[in-house]
């Protein structure tokens, strides 16, 4: 009586599982296995000829580009603004923390439009930036900031529960027995976030490659210049090169596969340490 | 640069002097590249005529040039352009896109289309209907658009070109069939509109749409785009219907004065242009089933697939883009007032 009120009965947990499974199947798995399918489509020798194409290398090149700079910016803004709203209590706290969120609220191709209204020819400070010779939009700072813009949350978001819920009691500790405030951040601060820092980085960093919205607003989509991998896909798509589209879509998804490769293999390499601050 | 050019202009033996001591990648003259923004369905005629005149102009000059081209819709082109894009050459799909850039960014002078032949259309082309085979649904003519249950598949005429000129030449039917009768025209529109349930924002997008993931029975599309499908999908999947009557379709190209100023490219850009005008351009055009403006050159094969048309122009049934584009696609215009949204899915 005690036992089956605690545990559910064997066809409701096999109903959760299978739909569970199912789920996945249906939205994950199967659209993943169409995007390899239809790469492979005309065999391995057309695969790869996708990649001939210097149009298409150029669309990689600067998506790799665009994920170096974006992500350790990122990196950077996101440690000082989880460690301001966690660490201190400051007038404006929760304002910086409801600002952090913005873009994951905003449509992109708002965040795209900003930088348009902001920059473009016609813009705030189109002109000036004119008179300068100095592009923003339609070129590649225009594509790096767009990118910042909509990843800028990851990093912050994954440090800032993690720190408020260790508190200020370490780095108290470290102050009181002398450290300086830079060694404090270097040797407690740090490394009790190292893990939650690098979901952060490669959350930061699959999205950073991945995205399109506000990217395709700032590109002008110019081939073998403005163009990233996900522009490269839609154009090839476009083109009727379906074979190439959807080849740079498997590696994009072999981008992720990496990326999630290697959060795994950290996990099972640092499974203790990870135990211990117990998250994730 | 200059200084090289006049003292090479000195005398033949200076220049063969130079030639025997400077190494011979010092002589040539440095790389160009030319941007040229686009419209949608231009990508494989670009891509040809690309080709064609960067080896020509090297063949002639020694320079190297490269075209980085930018595909989209028309209007959606021109707005970049106007934001910033640094466009050497623009060729979208109609004049009034051009004309919204020498208008609201002053890149090019207002009387830009009367610096090139032909009102600046080194091609035309037309609309015509793309259908499944077998044309199952019995589609001959533009009433056929405006049956129920007939899917008609066009894009979005605030973005796309191809869309504005299938919009007006539904509108230039219904007109020409009842003798100018606004009212009814504007009838027939919203009917063939309420069939209408993606607008994709440029040709190419809506081609995706009908041929690849296999929505609607119709597509309005460019004659071009058209034939193109049937050479990539294979003949057996689509036919072409040609229906009696249509609007000639001139889509311009133009120097942005702007910025070929500004990037010492006017010559090159100029040159690329006046290419497209030259015999070589003229049967690329054709091949690409492009309706070229001096058929002469073309290839005799090229121009037998062109079905022979009424065809009326956008001055006869409108009185000019200016006027056609504050009267039907303007914010809150005729055609703001006949597609309701909400309804069909936008995109």
């Amino acid at each position: 009586m005690h036992e089956t009120a605690l545990s559910e009965s064997r066809t409701v947990r096999w109903g959760l599982i299978v739909i569970a499974l199912g789920f996945l199947a249906l939205f994950l798995v199967l659209p993943l296995i169409a995007v390899f399918a239809e790469a492979l489509r005309r065999g391995v020798g057309v695969f790869v000829a996708a990649f001939a194409d210097a149009d298409t290398w150029a669309a990689i090149e600067l998506t790799l580009l665009v994920a170096a700079i974006a992500v350790p910016l990122n990196l950077v803004f996101g440690l000082c603004a989880a460690w301001a709203v966690a660490k201190f209590a400051f007038p404006g706290r929760s304002l910086l923390i409801t600002l952090i969120d913005l873009p994951f609220s905003i449509s992109p191709v708002v965040s795209g439009l900003v930088y348009v209204l902001l920059f473009g020819a016609k813009g705030l400070l189109g002109p000036w930036l004119e008179d300068w010779d100095f592009k923003i939009v339609f070129a590649v700072p225009g594509i790096v900031l767009a990118t910042i813009f909509v990843t800028f949350p990851f990093i912050a978001r994954e440090l800032i529960p993690l720190m408020q819920e260790q508190g200020t009691a370490d780095e108290e500790a470290a102050l009181t027995l002398g450290a300086s405030g830079f060694r404090t951040f270097l040797t407690v601060t740090l490394p009790n976030v190292r893990w939650a820092l690098l979901y952060g980085v490669l959350l930061c960093n699959a999205r950073a490659m991945g995205e399109f919205g506000a990217v395709s607003v700032v590109s002008g989509h110019i081939r073998g210049l403005t163009n990233t991998m996900p522009l490269q896909v839609e154009i090839l798509y476009n083109e009727y090169n379906f074979v190439a589209a959807f080849a740079v879509s498997s590696l994009l998804a072999g981008l992720a596969f990496v990326t999630l490769g290697a959060k795994s293999f950290l996990e099972w390499r640092h499974g203790d340490a990870l135990a211990a601050i117990r998250r994730h | 640069m200059t200084g090289r050019r006049t003292f090479l202009a000195a005398g033949g033996a200076t220049i063969a002097s130079i030639r025997t001591i400077l190494p011979a990648r010092a002589q040539a003259p440095q790389d160009v590249v030319l941007t040229n923004v686009s419209y949608d369905p231009t990508r494989e005629l670009y891509r040809a005529i690309d080709d064609a005149f960067s080896k020509r102009w090297q063949e002639s000059t020694g320079q190297k040039v490269t075209i980085r081209a930018s595909h989209g819709g028309s209007g959606k082109q021109a707005r970049s352009v106007i934001d910033g894009l640094q466009a050497d050459v623009v060729t979208l799909a109609l004049a009034a896109d051009i004309d919204a850039i020498a208008r609201e960014a002053k890149r090019l002078p207002a009387d830009w289309q009367s610096r090139l032949p032909n009102n600046s259309a080194p091609y035309t082309s037309t609309i015509v209907f793309l259908v499944r085979k077998g044309n199952p649904k019995g589609i001959k003519d533009w009433p056929d658009l405006a049956r129920q249950g007939v899917g008609v598949v066009t894009p979005n005429p605030k973005t796309s070109g191809g869309a504005r000129w299938n919009y007006l030449a539904a509108w230039a039917f219904e007109l020409d069939r009842t003798k100018g009768d606004q009212a009814a025209a504007r009838k027939f529109v919203e009917a063939i509109y309420r069939n209408v349930s993606v607008l994709d924002s440029g040709a190419r997008g809506a081609t995706t749409t009908f041929a690849q993931r296999a929505v609607g029975d119709v597509l309005i599309a460019w004659e071009n785009e058209a034939f193109l499908v049937q050479q990539e999908f294979g003949a057996d999947k689509f036919d072409i219907v040609v229906p009696p009557f249509s609007i000639l379709a001139e889509p311009p190209v133009a120097l942005v004065d702007a910025v070929v100023d500004k990037r010492g490219t006017r010559k090159v850009a100029q040159a690329y242009l006046d290419f497209l005008y030259s015999p070589m351009g003229q049967k690329i055009i054709a091949q690409n089933f492009y309706r070229p403006f001096k058929p002469d050159a073309a290839d005799p094969a090229d121009l037998a697939r062109f079905p022979k048309i009424r065809l009326t122009t956008i001055d006869q049934a409108f009185g000019g883009w200016t006027k056609a584009q504050a009267e039907h696609f303007a914010d809150g215009a005729a055609f703001d007032q006949i597609y309701k949204p909400g309804r069909p899915v936008t995109r």
